[in-house]
């Protein structure tokens, strides 16, 4: 047994070894998209390959939460793959500061994107970019919208029509209100603080006044929304302490939960789940007239590994990655995943129009807490979590959440002492 | 040991364990432990001694969380020690009654949750314990205790127990085998000569057999309480890096993961993850000390 | 005489409480084989009820086998365990019975040299086993599985079986000795039969960490060609992750080819465990 057992051992070493040597150059992609792992490999990957044969490409995702650990590891150790997949700001640039990710900024394609798209790969000067841009992600409201017909609701535009629309849904006693629970902590941040916050924060303006610190997580401007937070909890599910992120969403995709507060990269998997027609709407403003400001959150680009053997190849893979044709594969393929290309992408999807038609109408702002602010410890992003969650639950009044953030982040940011 | 000369075949015995053991494993531990005494000023590696040391336990920030993952350490293995392994040791007595028929069958299937992953038990659990699959609440109706229900895993007071529970839930096979085995070595004859004298049944196990099975449940214990201070995987499969819901049910072992690797925005810092570490190493070491040189010596072993 | 230890009312009492710790124990496993094979809609509706011809679906198990190479992993994962252990209880038992049969200076020393590797995990040695992986050119490759799991397995398995070794009779190993058996001959002839019980102890114990371990195998060999079921199953729950259809199969497909490993062994291990008893 044991040696047929080493024997079988030697033989996998062979043929693993051998298998490393093929002709073709293979670009290996590091990503933490394990969900998008069938729409690469059937869609994106032979596009590719298809205009240029002799590269091949290997899409190998590991789970987001492990992403970061698995990525800085094989980067530590030298057995990255070629291509990176870089999260925005901070956590890219220190990679790229270790030597890690390659310069891009001469790459041909990067006059595709706006200076925004490519801010968040860029050094703070902007005067490198290391990533090439790929998407970014819209929030707002997901509803059923059978179940609003049902009841007779209309899209709420305001904070008051939307607490009304909740209010009727509870009433009803058919659907639970809203489709969030804070187990697993990021959504109550991600989809409840900086989905409704930009419009109390005034988007850029007050993103930028904070990293001046001009403002400060004390004013109301920035407690203001967990004061509105706070009064979400009532609509959740019954026991949403113990939900977590597939709860919520098998809750609203099997039809009994009426709005999933969202973010726009949930459109794909709820269209293969969702048994109901579905509608989005915007974050609700404070009084009806006022400007609406949306989270356009660049969230998701592509670097090179700075040893990679292959950089030519990974240039070239690059390049097409900037083009206007991946942009409208990737759309399309990605409903949800907005990309951030100059070029006009036409999107099928409704309700990824529904979503990007805001940008129109809205100001665009990105999540707060995501540019130099999380550079130090305590950590702001991972911070702004749990002071959500507490502000649903009612564990901490707004206030002291405030002075709680604003502690932290004084506590080793300048601007903010 | 009257000529001194080298006995090759301890050599030959010891050699090939020492060395796998001393390049895989000891070696890029202290490579990494080494990092605890750095720190990282604009990409350069600056020895700073013990000063990420005072940082964990001082500053205020670190010494919060550290001393709150370490009391919920405290608390995990508290429960295990209360719980799991009386609960084994109950089980392996009842196991080894001579005349107890199945017992093959009970014993296998009581070890069937240590031999799942913590996926598996992490996923398991929390659809069990889930408010919205109902499970848990719609048994608990059923006797009518459908008022007692909460969702556990989401409140701070009660995450930390629950999930303790889970794991005692899937380790409990393994005192109760260790226990099992320690039994059946004792000869029959010894509790016929109790017997003689009067002594069965309870009375049998307390005033015979555990004294005999002490030393086993010395191991086990000591087998807990390092199980326990490198416990990881069960918070981070049920609860994620950031072992919620407010670090409730942080421990060493996610603080260091998440402080070592990083998580979501927060960039990983492998010397004060090292630093972590060694906090860990420290008490599992004192730990294991208590056991062999307070605990050990003192137990009466039986060459049976 | 053996009145108090047969009552009737004791033995029931006993088959009680077994009966009841075996519900607990194997109800969360029925549950999910249960719901692996209902559709996705009676999987929330009625999560307790067993499959009936409405709700059966294997629709779970069709997306996992249409993703992954499930045999491969099952291969990968029974070479690496059985490797694995094959090393572990070979150099630990050696090891231990060179520490607790002879005395030399230094052995309290290697002793304690050998248990430090209990008290760390491993994992922080992750960067540098890397690091050492990619330079010998191991990395996505069975054996640096097999390396780390042994190194890791080692420290236990010295600690359990010096415990044991040294409670075998000197008497035996003497006589062997008057008889001019060589030291190898007596451990390996004498005392390793008589370890057996604390061997089968070793092993389940590393067994099982070692076949659900999650994160070498995602370091060390990700590839396809060395992926463990463990981490394939793994990504499908990540991928699937609100696919419960698909989550529940392939939790079940990491369950089921461990419980028919377990319900073979453990006749092995429990013979093990009597036969050293009996002795």
């Amino acid at each position: 047994m044991t040696r047929k057992t080493m024997t079988l051992a030697l033989i996998t070493t062979a043929l693993v070894a051998t298998g490393a040597q093929a002709q073709d150059v293979t670009l290996t992609i590091e990503s933490w998209r394990n969900d998008d792992l069938t729409l690469w490999q059937n869609e994106i990957i032979p596009a590719f390959e298809a205009e240029h044969p002799g590269i091949s490409i290997n899409f190998t995702p590991s789970a987001p939460a492990e992403y970061n650990a698995v990525l800085n590891s094989k980067l530590e150790a030298g057995s990255a793959g070629d291509l990176i997949t870089c999260r925005p700001f901070d956590a890219s640039l220190a990679l790229y500061e270790a030597g890690h990710l390659t310069d891009l900024s001469d790459l041909d394609a990067m006059d595709n994107f706006s200076n925004v798209a490519r801010s968040a790969w860029q050094t703070d000067d902007g005067s490198v970019t290391f990533c090439v841009p790929m998407a970014s992600v819209i929030h707002g409201f997901i509803y059923n919208a059978e179940a609003f017909d049902e009841l007779g609701l209309e899209e709420p535009e305001t904070e008051e029509e939307f607490f009304a629309v909740l209010d009727a849904i509870r009433e009803d006693g058919t659907y639970i209100p809203l489709a969030m629970g804070t187990n697993d902590q990021w959504e109550a941040a991600t989809m409840g603080y900086n989905n409704i916050g930009p419009t109390y924060w005034r988007g850029e303006e007050g993103r930028q006044a904070l990293i001046a610190g001009e403002q400060s997580l004390t004013d109301d401007p920035w407690v203001e929304p967990y004061r509105v937070l706070a009064r979400w909890g009532e609509y959740m599910g019954n026991g949403y302490e113990a939900q977590t992120y597939p709860d919520s969403q098998n809750i609203f995709t099997l039809g009994r939960a009426a709005i999933y507060p969202a973010g726009s990269w949930e459109i794909a998997g709820f269209n293969a789940q969702a048994i109901f027609e579905m509608g989005a709407f915007k974050p609700p403003v404070r009084t009806a007239g006022d400007t609406c400001y949306i989270s356009d959150h660049t969230d998701i680009g592509i670097g090179m590994n700075a040893g990679t053997e292959h950089p030519e190849e990974a240039r070239i893979f690059l390049n097409w990655v900037a083009s206007p044709e991946f942009a409208e594969i990737f759309g399309n393929a990605l409903p949800g995943f907005f990309p951030l290309s100059n070029a006009p992408v036409t999107l099928e999807d409704p309700l990824a129009q529904e979503f990007v038609g805001w940008r129109d109408e809205c100001e665009s702002t990105i999540r707060s807490t995501y540019q130099i602010l999380s550079r130090g410890t305590p950590n702001l992003e991972n911070e702004t979590w749990g002071a959500s969650v507490a502000a649903i639950k009612g564990t901490a009044t707004p206030e002291e959440i405030g002075q709680r953030l604003q502690d932290g982040l004084a506590s080793w940011y300048a601007p903010q002492q | 040991m009257k000529h001194a000369r080298i006995r090759w075949h301890i050599v030959v015995f010891l050699a090939p364990a020492v060395l796998v053991y001393t390049a895989v494993m000891i070696f890029p531990l202290f490579n990494t432990l080494r990092l605890a005494l750095y720190t990282r000023i604009e990409q350069e590696r600056v020895f700073v001694g013990l000063e990420n040391f005072r940082t964990l336990f001082f500053d205020p920030i670190w010494a919060e969380q550290f001393w709150n993952a370490l009391g919920n350490n405290f608390w995990f293995f508290l429960i295990h020690m209360l719980v799991q392994n009386p609960i084994g040791v109950a089980l392996a007595a009842i196991l080894s009654h001579p005349r107890l028929r199945f017992a093959a069958l009970y014993r296998s299937a009581i070890f069937i949750p240590t031999i799942l992953s913590f996926v598996v038990v992490g996923f398991a659990w929390k659809l069990i314990l889930s408010p919205i699959w109902g499970i848990a609440p719609s048994m608990m109706e059923a006797v009518g205790l459908g008022a007692l229900f909460r969702p556990w895993l989401g409140l701070e007071g009660s995450a930390l127990t629950t999930l303790a529970l889970v794991s005692v839930w899937q380790f409990v096979g393994i005192p109760m085998m260790l226990i099992y085995a320690a039994l059946l070595t004792i000869p029959e004859e010894i509790l016929e000569a109790g017997e003689v004298d009067g002594v069965t049944g309870m009375a049998a196990f307390w005033k015979i057999k555990l004294p005999l099975i002490l030393p086993s449940i010395g191991i086990i214990s000591i087998l807990t309480f390092v199980g326990n201070f490198n416990a990881f995987d069960l918070i981070y499969a049920a609860q994620g890096a950031l072992a919620g819901p407010d670090f409730s049910t942080d421990i060493l072992g996610t603080f260091m993961y998440r402080t070592f690797f990083g998580f979501q925005l927060q960039l990983g810092d492998p010397h004060m993850g090292s630093a972590i570490a060694g906090a860990m190493f420290a008490i599992i070491l004192v730990g294991v000390c208590i056991y062999l040189f307070g605990i050990q010596t003192r137990l009466r072993r039986y060459q049976l | 005489m053996n009145q108090a230890r047969s009552n009737p009312l004791n033995i029931a009492l006993m088959h009680g409480a077994l009966v009841l710790y075996t519900l607990i124990a194997l109800f969360p496993v029925f549950v999910i084989l249960i719901n692996s094979f209902k559709d996705r809609r009676s999987i929330f509706r009625e999560p307790l009820a067993l499959p009936d011809s409405e709700s059966f679906s294997t629709i779970g198990y069709e997306t996992v086998m249409r993703q992954g190479d499930f045999f491969l992993y099952f291969q990968n994962s029974m070479i690496v365990t059985v490797g694995s252990l094959f090393f572990i209880l070979l150099f630990g038992a050696m090891a231990a019975y060179a520490l607790s049969e002879y005395r030399f200076r230094g052995n309290m020393l290697m002793g304690l040299y050998l248990a430090l590797g209990i008290m760390i995990p491993i994992r922080i040695g992750t960067v540098a086993i890397l690091e050492m992986m990619v330079a010998t050119g191991l990395v996505n490759t069975l054996w640096a599985l097999i390396l780390v799991y042994t190194a890791q397995g080692l420290p236990l398995a010295v600690f359990i079986l010096g415990e044991f070794m040294r409670q075998v009779s000197d008497d035996l190993k003497n006589a062997g000795r008057i008889d001019g058996l060589s030291e190898y001959t007596i451990f390996f002839r004498l005392v390793l039969p008589l370890v057996r019980p604390a061997m089968a102890t070793v092993a389940v114990f590393n067994m099982i960490p070692i076949w659900n371990d999650l994160w070498f195998p995602l370091i060390l060999a990700p590839a396809e060609e060395t992926k463990t079921l463990t981490l394939g199953s793994q990504v499908f729950i990540g991928q699937f992750v609100t696919d419960w259809n698909a989550v529940l199969s392939a939790l079940s497909m990491a369950i089921l080819p461990v419980l028919v490993l377990y319900a073979i062994f453990s006749r092995q291990l429990i013979r093990g465990i009597t036969s050293g008893a009996v002795k």
